[in-house]
């Protein structure tokens, strides 16, 4: 166990030499080509905040199956299948049908190249599934359905979080799927998230529709609430134009009665339908109606066909901004809940470091010391592994860019504390071998190989530990199961190939000088 | 080095350790555990104030002009720093911290909200679920462990070690009304894995000597097998536990807990190696076959 090989010991010294390279490159940002990779600090570290926002998918499945209905009413319409009832209940769509066409009714919604309802190979399943009893009939959305309508809903959403995230210009946001339902969103530097709160709670589904004076309109009508929650306004169902149509929207000073407010710009398609409906509705008053909330009802006084106008309401010029910056991002498909929040102010954040280096230094100076005092030259010898082990566990952190939480600093801590048990475990049974041996290396040696077996069972359940932590834990929790897996791997390595290294050295010139231990 | 005769209270520790077990399930059963918002939902907020005569009674007073339900206010270090918690979770309206803010600083105009956590219901009970899924997977992979390692006494003797610490350190913590929170759960991970490690390093030995001498029988036999890695046992533990000291009093607010429960399991993992995890080699009476037959087996 005593024996390096000459290609051994310079690869321990490249190894080492590299990775404490690296851990010094966190304390001076030398331009380099080499390495790009720091350490990521935390971000209860650097302060920030950090949101887990959960889509409601519900509005999404109900409309789906609205369109579905609409969609199954033409077909059999279409194909003169006689079917009617139809109602929709609990996320399912209803009908009956004749009793000589239960057979065609089936035959066309399971047909697997259909259209109606997609028949997916690769999990055997469709879209929806038909259950009936005799002409009574009911279809809904299969479990790989549901699945794929979450997840197009859930991508469509993360597009439209990152968008109003980068437009509020944070710095380095982070913005992740989790789950089927979920968005993490991390925002490093952000103290107080009350703005991007409000974005992010906002679905922003911006829609164009006539007031009605009375309740007879061909389309339906409904009664809308103003934004200032007391006034109410009659409108039609009937929606002129929605916030897909525009391109552009941005916040504006109305030089003529010093009024904030937004100003749009349509698409083609956009301008056309609304050049159209302004045309033939001069004189009416029409609802700009945002998430449900009627925003302000302008009367039309002319043909509005260029393709841009503007939309006033009562705004400050933050209000506009954030109004602006909702319709220019788009609508979300469905409404977002913040279910989890956790804001940590910068100064909080540098006290953590500040405390965590501090215990970090002393705990560190402790285990040295109490090192030194209980096996004087081998202690230092210890003590060399072990600040070696610390500069090699940081140097691996910053190779993966991991990144450095409080319990992450807590974690490297207590690796500093447990990294010496194995050098400990080494000495104690060379000490228990010299007392039967006498030639000082041999008792080394076995010492070395007896205590193996005990180092490795030790260590593997610490890491077994670890590793459950780092799959099972979140966020700041992660970080300490991160150092606390890799601290035992650096530690391994540096009891084995450092301290081992340098026993031998200091024991091969020492042999004859009697018990070295 | 003299030996110590721990085999003789073998049987007195045996009692006290039953004793602290039954006490310890009873705290946990009757009195439960202090759940965090982690755990429990609702929301913390650090506060910091500008000058130091403000009390516990009068931020709690100027909090609770806002309706909070379950509110409970802490002071930790000096007389600025004060953690509030209360039930209520923002969920229905994402303004609300915002407006509590507004209308705390109405009373401390120079207030610092250094930390919020706002965590709802349903993640809350999620985190829970996840974390008892976690501490048991990591007691099962132990087990499982050392059952391949070792013969399924030591298996044995290691998980009532490994439940030992995890039910006290957790009575503890119910007796002393202490938070569990998510750092807490890391916690009693890592000294799951210090007190296997313990006793894995006790176990290594006992095998080792059952291997060694055929006629000594298994009540020596594991005390001198204590014994002889006495020195490694507590020099471990005194440098983890010069480690944990120095972030328990160094490390800040929010790392106390997790070193304080750290500090706790290292003690008792220590004691259980050698109480726990070696009695129930004797009570199962291992002996040189137990060890020496499978090896026999194999060639």
């Amino acid at each position: 166990m005593l024996y390096f090989s000459k290609i051994k010991i310079i690869t321990i010294f490249l190894v080492t030499i590299f990775l404490s390279y690296l851990t010094f490159s966190n304390l001076f940002s030398f331009d380099d080509k080499l390495v790009k990779n720091k350490i990521n600090l935390g971000l209860d570290l650097q302060g920030g905040s950090y949101l887990l926002l959960e889509i409601d998918n519900q509005p999404i499945i109900s409309q789906t199956l609205q369109n579905k209905l609409i969609d199954l009413k033409k077909f059999f319409n279409d194909n003169s299948i006689k079917v009617k009832n139809f109602s929709i209940e609990n996320n399912k769509i209803f009908f009956e049908s004749d009793l000589m066409y239960v057979d065609q009714v089936q035959s066309n919604l399971l047909d697997k190249d259909g259209e109606l309802n997609p028949y997916f190979e690769k999990f055997k399943t469709h879209q929806y599934i038909l259950e009936n009893n005799e002409n009574f009939f009911n279809f809904y959305l299969s479990d790989y359905g549901i699945v794929i309508l979450n997840s197009s809903s859930l991508d469509q959403a993360v597009e439209i979080v990152r968008r109003r995230v980068d437009e509020t210009g944070t710095n380095e946001p982070n913005i992740l799927k989790r789950g089927n339902d979920r968005i993490l969103v991390e925002l490093p530097g952000l103290d107080d998230p009350a703005r991007i709160k409000s974005l992010l709670g906002k679905t922003a589904n911006l829609t164009f529709q006539f007031v009605s004076l009375t309740e007879n309109d061909s389309f339906g009508t409904e009664v809308l609430k103003f934004d200032n929650g007391i006034d109410e306004a009659i409108v039609s169902k009937r929606i002129i134009l929605n916030g897909d149509n525009l391109v552009d929207a941005k916040p504006r000073m109305d030089t003529q009665n010093n009024e904030t407010i937004v100003s749009f710009t349509l698409d083609r398609v956009g301008a056309k339908k609304f050049g159209k409906a302004t045309t033939e509705n001069v004189g009416k008053q029409l609802a700009i109606v945002l998430d449900g909330k009627i925003i302000s009802a302008p009367s039309i006084r002319e043909p509005i066909v260029g393709g841009s106008g503007q939309i006033s309401g009562n705004f400050t010029f933050q209000s506009a901004t954030d109004l602006a910056l909702l319709l220019r991002s788009g609508a979300l498909p469905a409404p977002l809940n913040i279910i989890e929040e956790r804001t940590v102010g910068p100064d909080l954040g540098k006290d953590s470091i500040k405390a965590g280096i501090i215990s970090l230094i002393i705990g560190f100076s402790l285990v040295v010391l109490f090192m030194i005092y209980k096996y004087r030259i081998f202690g230092l010898i210890a003590n060399l592994a072990l600040i070696t082990n610390l500069f090699l566990l940081i140097g691996v952190l910053t190779l993966f860019g991991a990144t450095l939480t409080l319990p992450g600093i807590a974690g490297i801590i207590l690796t500093v504390g447990m990294a010496v048990d194995a050098n400990v475990l080494i000495f104690e049974r060379i000490k228990e071998e010299i007392k039967k041996e006498n030639n000082q290396i041999i008792a080394f040696d076995s010492g070395y190989v007896k205590s193996r077996t005990a180092i490795i069972d030790a260590n593997i359940t610490t890491l077994i530990a670890a590793i459950i932590l780092f799959l099972m834990g979140s966020g700041p929790v992660k970080g300490f199961s991160v150092t606390l897996g890799v601290g035992i791997l650096t530690t391994l390595f540096s009891v084995y190939f450092i301290a081992r290294l340098l026993s031998s050295i200091y024991v091969k010139s020492n042999k004859d000088k009697g018990k070295l231990i | 080095m003299k030996t110590i005769q721990f085999n003789k209270y073998y049987r007195y520790f045996g009692s006290l350790s039953i004793i602290l077990i039954i006490i310890s399930l009873s705290f946990l059963f009757f009195k439960g555990l202090n759940y965090g918002v982690d755990f429990k939902g609702g929301t913390l907020i650090e506060i910091r104030l500008n000058n130091s005569d403000h009390s516990v009674s009068k931020v709690r007073d100027v909090f609770s002009k806002s309706n909070l339900p379950n509110l409970t206010v802490k002071n930790f270090g000096n007389n600025k720093d004060y953690i509030v918690k209360f039930q209520k979770t923002n969920l229905d309206n994402p303004e609300f911290i915002n407006n509590l803010k507004n209308e705390v600083s109405k009373s401390f105009p120079n207030i610092n909200f250094r930390r919020v956590e706002n965590v709802g219901p349903k993640v809350s009970s999620e985190l829970l679920k996840s974390g008892i899924i976690a501490i048991s997977l990591s007691l099962a992979a132990m087990l499982f462990y050392i059952w391949i390692r070792f013969e399924w006494q030591f298996s044995l003797g290691a998980i009532f070690a490994l439940f030992h610490d995890v039910i006290i350190t957790l009575g503890i913590f119910s007796f002393l009304s202490l938070e569990i929170n998510l750092s807490i759960v890391a916690a009693v991970l890592t000294i799951v894995g210090y007190s296997m490690n313990d006793t894995v390093v006790i176990f290594d030995r006992v095998r080792d000597n059952l291997k060694k001498y055929s006629d000594l029988n298994i009540f020596d036999l594991t005390n001198q097998s204590i014994n002889e890695t006495l020195s490694r046992t507590i020099l471990t533990s005194v440098t983890t536990l010069l480690a944990l000291f120095s972030i328990f009093f160094l490390g800040g607010e929010i790392l106390r807990g997790f070193s304080f429960a750290m500090i706790l399991g290292v003690i008792i993992g220590t004691y259980s190696s050698i109480y726990i995890a070696n009695p129930v080699l004797v009570k199962l009476n291992v002996d040189h076959y137990t060890v020496v037959k499978k090896e026999e087996d194999k060639n």
